[in-house]
């Protein structure tokens, strides 16, 4: 833009200076690339880099948390039904084994046995395991779901971006339908028809979730494909796959990535509001929608059965949502804010 | 804009038949019965029932004759409730959700616009951080969390605010708050941002220079700017409002739309199911109808595009 506001100033009107002895070497280094820029931005980003890290911590301990106590996810023991949570050591966050009117129940019910760190349900589940199996699943289908998202989405959107006319208009009629029905409805209603399990809510998260992709990729395409350099390598002879994937693609895989990002903590939501309205995951596997329905059944008499997947699940929301704007932010410094 | 309304209308009719369409052709896959206890009845009662609900009928005679009495707007009858039309249910239930769905919309718009305002006069100080957090963390907290937790904390500890039911005014509070929260946060961040975008605008220097008080500046000028585009972000969240009240109403036992519709699916109840659904979507095709149209009265600035939009 600048360049072609001051095409007065000619190059020639410029002489150049003399390299200094020494010098070429460290001119010739190659120009921070716009990656190492945008990773530089992003980690100057304190929330950023904070949603990351709890993002990883969260990760891990879905795979290693069930493993970290003797305790099976569907281990059923009547003797240790309802223990509030105890960990040694931290009993003075009240994490000390009593229950809401102080009465300690592993006195009361003469339990010897290694405490459950974040107490056990009426099955005597312990629901430190339950709760990060549960992370893990919801994990596992949001991601499942993201990814799926991201291959319709992207090969949908860049069709019709790039091929346009006739067949862009099509393909854009189906969406502004799709864009028009409440997704949640349509989930609902697939959900009923495929039988509750983790492949039908991936599925019934998919159908309407890769459309928000496709518009992002298919608006980028629109951008992209007017501009010289498509003109340029068209000239040159590429054909359309390769100045497709070559070349388009490529330049769309910022906003691809801060939409992946919002489209994960989508998905994790709408797995927990199923399994909320009783259409979830059948017993005894947990998601953390499960978790957080059955410590609701509870929450008057247990609260802590509650208040511990709704931690976790809102520190995956936040930490996503806030990975999200942080990267949108890194990747787009025009659309800082 | 006659023209483009016209259209618009065009396409909302289209949309809602093919939304009819699939509803319908879905309806027939589910499994089951839609009558309770099907191994009870002998097959001469099975077979009146069908009879009395046209389900003996061929699939396609079944759609011409929905779709015929949804155009007098008849949604047939329910499955489960004897004799109760989908239509008067809808309608009786449809006040408390329009009550909970509506004080959320009022509270969020002005406790959003405040935080917003607050957050973009202060910029870069602790109170703006502070508001990011908070709009952070409504846009984050899934709703119905968020209302388990109003509910334990304030409902049944404390005991400040009635934690279900619906009896008498007080007990829409809860609910009102829990689906608020999602609109402050959206509206504060967009306000947010709006604003400063206006705060450097030109005219708000001139208005300056030409000696108007700061707080009729902010008024008149940046904030009424600033206000035109959050009209956009009505529409999504009236989806979100309308997917939150079904679970807010579980939670908080308010008899409103969304309760019907989560029994409804629990148990069955087809005719109900799609006339819900139907609702919904005529309900949401509506709003960004009106938000679009509203949009281009408000700022004189926008063009309209004969309703496309990319991006």
């Amino acid at each position: 833009m600048m360049a072609n506001q001051r095409k007065e100033i000619t190059d020639d009107l410029f002489v150049h200076e003399p390299l200094e002895e020494g010098k070429a070497e460290e001119l010739s280094e190659s120009p921070t690339s716009f990656w190492r820029e945008a990773l530089g931005r992003l980690f100057k980003n304190k929330g950023a880099v904070m949603g990351l890290i709890t993002i990883i911590v969260i990760s891990v301990l879905a795979i290693a948390g069930p493993i970290m106590n003797s305790y099976h996810y569907d281990d059923q023991d009547i003797l240790r039904s309802n223990l509030p949570p105890l960990i040694p050591g931290l009993e003075w966050m009240g994490l000390d084994g009593t229950n809401v009117d102080g009465v300690n129940i592993y006195e009361q019910q003469g339990v010897t046995d290694a405490p459950a760190w974040a107490g056990t349900d009426e099955f005597g589940r312990d629901l430190w395991t339950r709760v990060w199996k549960g992370t893990q699943i919801s994990l596992l289908i949001a991601l499942v779901a993201a990814f799926l998202d991201l291959m319709i989405g992207v090969i949908y959107g860049a069709a019709s971006g790039f091929y346009g006319g006739k067949v862009d208009d099509i393909m854009q009629r189906i969406v502004e339908i799709l864009i028009g029905i409440p997704n949640l409805i349509l989930i609902i209603l697939f959900i009923l028809i495929l039988e509750p399990g983790i492949t039908s809510i991936i599925l019934a998260l998919v159908i309407t979730g890769w459309v928000n992709m496709s518009r992002i990729v298919r608006g980028q395409i629109l951008q992209l494909k007017g501009q010289e350099f498509v003109l340029a390598s068209r000239a040159l002879g590429s054909s359309n796959k390769q100045l497709l994937w070559k070349h388009l693609i490529p330049n769309v895989v910022g906003p691809i990535i801060v939409t992946l990002m919002f489209t994960i903590p989508t998905a994790i939501f709408f797995e927990a509001f199923l399994s909320f309205i009783g259409l979830g995951l059948q017993p005894p596997l947990a998601s953390l929608g499960t978790l957080i329905e059955d410590g609701y059944q509870e929450m008057r008499y247990f609260a802590y059965k509650l208040i511990f997947p709704a931690i976790v699940i809102s520190a995956i929301m936040i930490s996503f949502n806030v990975l999200g704007d942080g990267l949108r932010d890194a990747l787009d410094p025009k659309m800082r804010k | 804009m006659l023209r483009y309304i016209l259209q618009r209308s065009g396409y909302m009719i289209v949309t809602l038949f093919i939304i009819v369409t699939i509803t319908f052709f879905l309806m027939q896959l589910l499994p089951g019965t839609p009558f309770s206890n099907p191994d009870k009845l002998s097959e001469r009662q099975l077979e009146l029932m069908e009879e009395k609900y046209g389900l003996d009928k061929p699939v396609p005679v079944q759609y011409i004759t929905y779709i015929g009495n949804l155009l007098q707007g008849d949604l047939g009858l329910s499955f489960q409730y004897e004799g109760r039309t989908v239509g008067s249910m809808i309608g009786e239930r449809i006040g408390p959700s329009a009550l909970i769905g509506g004080q959320a919309v009022v509270i969020g718009l002005l406790l959003g616009v405040v935080l917003g305002v607050i957050s973009a006069l202060k910029h870069n100080s602790f109170l703006d951080y502070g508001s990011v957090f908070i709009a952070v963390l409504g846009m984050s907290i899934p709703s119905f969390v968020f209302a388990a937790l109003l509910q334990y904390y304030i409902g049944v500890r404390l005991e400040w605010l009635p934690a279900a039911l619906w009896k008498d005014y007080s007990h829409s509070f809860l609910p009102s708050i829990a689906l608020s929260v999602l609109v402050i946060a959206t509206v504060a961040r967009f306000i947010r941002t709006e604003m400063l975008e206006v705060l450097g605008q030109d005219y708000v220097n001139t208005a300056r220079a030409k000696g108007i008080g700061e707080v009729v500046v902010i008024l008149k000028h940046v904030l009424r700017n600033a206000l035109i585009p959050v009209v956009t972000v009505l529409g999504p969240l009236a989806v979100s409002i309308m997917t939150g009240t079904l679970v807010v109403e579980k939670i908080f036992a308010v008899p409103g739309l969304g309760e019907q519709f989560t029994l409804s699916i629990l148990v069955n109840d087809y005719s109900v199911i799609m006339g819900i659904t139907l609702f919904y979507s005529a309900l949401f095709i509506f709003i960004v109808f009106v938000v679009d149209i509203l949009y281009g009265v408000l700022d004189p600035r926008i063009r309209i595009t004969g309703g496309k939009n990319d991006g």
